[in-house]
């Protein structure tokens, strides 16, 4: 018998699979295709104070193994999720589930968590200060060390709840931004989020996003990922949720060698939205290929 | 879920016809789509379900990009992973018993599959087909097969009613049904003042309502057109 079995800041999960925000709406739709209580926990649509409808579309490009996406985080707003998305959720998904949240000022990330912090089906709070889609927010908090600290500090202050900081890979040193979260009280780290990128369509020579730019996610962006997760692992000492391409259990397993304690799971839900059910149910046979009893024990072992 | 490639033949300049068989259970509203996978693409390629029956299904897909070259080089026999019965579909019960069902160009091939089930409701449906022009002209002899009045328009005059679908509207309908492209749409929405629905279009990522990456703006709020539609009610869209 294998263990997938995983702690994650005193949060046991049944494994360390997890949706990644953005990729899963509140689950609804995947709970239509599986029992998503099966997943370790899922990271629901970043949710910011005031509701945004985000970018003007096309939002989506494709790319070799990979997207380009440029939603502008659409969602309805804190209060609507708290009002409506959660206690809905609770029909379908019964384990604590992972909050991100995205702001626009310190005082909005602030009032955001504190609003979900409350909320006893939130098991963890996902603080996104790398959304490369938005601006005057998002990203930018995430690519200085500084900013990324004040947000840290300020959201922690507030809340009761473990506060990951999900990281932007579009960084010269995403370790040392890791290392002044960690400095700043946060008590794990998500990485990575997507990288900037464009296309441009040769029929009309202009970019295919309306947005000009979004994020690049898929297979791709996995060694790159995985790179970081591996710097950053060795920086902190703090547990990290890694992300980016991840695709299947092999890719789980290797994000853990990297360093990550849970592996979360993006744009393949989006291709198949079967794909962390199937991750789940192959993990056990990976495993034992390669002679994995725990994977708590392989946290990290890439480095050791 | 795997569906076997029956015939996969041009059926007009670009256009191509795609018989394939597998389990269609999913499929219950004409107006749905599905998305295809195909070898080398990372996303799936949404497209129009023109007919189906509990055997399989028939799709009519443009070649546009290099993901739909691709497709149309495929052969019988082969394998295709097919996420199906996606979107909303037309509703043939809340409407009137003459509706007019209106199809552009490669928005014509869901409208069959609507007009039989309109049909089946008990529905007397008219027919208008645009094209650009005679040789790009596909499912004509289908429609006229069901026995029922067809129109159709073509801009250069090469056949039919020279014009737009609007220069050829009836006075007798009493709601329509419309696919087509965006500037047709808005034509057919400002020129037929009966209730209608209309299909639209958008790039999408997942095409079953999780990555928000195909949203619009209606008049009760943001929309995916995956999931809330790709069918919308008039009254819902804020032209």
């Amino acid at each position: 018998m294998v263990n997938l079995s995983v702690n994650l800041c005193g949060l046991r999960l049944d494994n360390p699979v997890i949706p990644a925000s953005g990729c899963f709406g509140y689950g609804r739709e995947f709970s239509e295709y599986y029992d998503i209580n099966m997943l370790g926990s899922f990271s629901f649509k970043g949710t910011t104070l005031e509701p945004r409808f985000g970018n003007p579309t096309p939002r989506i490009a494709e790319t070799p193994n990979g997207m380009l996406n440029a939603v502008g985080l659409q969602n309805p707003g804190v209060e609507h999720v708290i009002a409506h998305e959660l206690p809905e959720m609770k029909r379908y998904f019964q384990k604590p589930v992972i909050a991100n949240v995205s702001g626009f000022s310190i005082e909005q990330y602030v009032k955001t968590c504190e609003l979900l912090n409350a909320q006893e089906q939130v098991g963890i709070l996902e603080v996104n200060i790398s959304c490369p889609n938005v601006h005057g927010g998002g990203m930018a908090f995430g690519t200085s060390a500084d900013s990324a600290a004040a947000v840290t500090k300020a959201v922690k202050a507030v809340t009761t709840k473990p506060v990951f900081v999900k990281l932007s890979p579009n960084v010269t040193d995403i370790a040392s931004i890791a290392k002044a979260c960690e400095d700043a009280g946060a008590d794990g780290l998500s990485l990575i989020n997507t990288l900037l990128g464009m296309r441009i369509d040769l029929k009309t020579r202009k970019p295919i996003l309306a947005n000009t730019m979004g994020g690049l996610s898929g297979p791709a962006v996995f060694p790159i990922a995985l790179r970081m997760v591996y710097q950053v692992y060795k920086a902190v000492k703090i547990p990290i949720m890694g992300m980016g391409g991840v695709s299947s259990a092999r890719d789980v397993i290797e994000m853990m060698l990297a360093g990550a304690t849970a592996v979360q799971v993006g744009a393949a839900n989006l291709v198949n939205p079967f794909a962390c059910k199937e991750i789940i149910e192959q993990l056990p046979e990976e495993m034992e290929r390669y002679h994995i009893t725990s994977l708590e024990e392989i946290i990290g072992m890439a480095g050791a | 879920m795997q569906y076997q490639i029956i015939e996969n033949a041009q059926i007009a300049p670009n256009v191509f016809l795609l018989d394939l068989a597998g389990d269609t259970s999913m499929v219950t509203k004409p107006g749905q789509f599905c998305q295809i996978q195909l070898p080398g693409f990372y996303l799936r390629r949404p497209i129009s379900i023109c007919d189906w029956d509990e055997n399989g299904m028939t799709l009519i897909y443009k070649v546009v990009g290099q993901g739909t070259d691709a497709l149309s080089r495929m052969e019988s026999g082969a394998v295709l992973d097919i996420l199906n019965g996606l979107g909303n579909g037309y509703d043939v019960n809340t409407c009137g018993d003459r509706p007019l069902v209106i199809g552009g160009g490669v928005g014509t091939p869901p409208m069959y599959g609507l007009t039989k089930a309109l049909m089946r409701a008990g529905k007397q449906p008219q027919v208008i087909l645009g094209f650009n022009t005679y040789e790009e002209i596909f499912l004509l002899d289908e429609f006229e097969d069901l026995d029922i009045p067809v129109t159709v328009t073509t801009v250069d005059g090469s056949f039919g009613v020279k014009g737009f679908v609007t220069d050829a509207l009836p006075a007798d309908c009493d709601c329509f049904f419309a696919c087509g492209p965006e500037p047709m749409l808005k034509a057919v929405y400002r020129k037929c003042d009966t209730p209608g629905q209309l299909s639209l279009e958008q790039r999408m990522a997942c095409g079953f309502g999780a990555c928000m990456g195909c949203s619009i703006q209606t008049n009760s709020g943001p929309k995916r057109v995956c999931k809330d539609g790709p069918v919308f009610r008039k009254e819902e869209l804020p032209w």
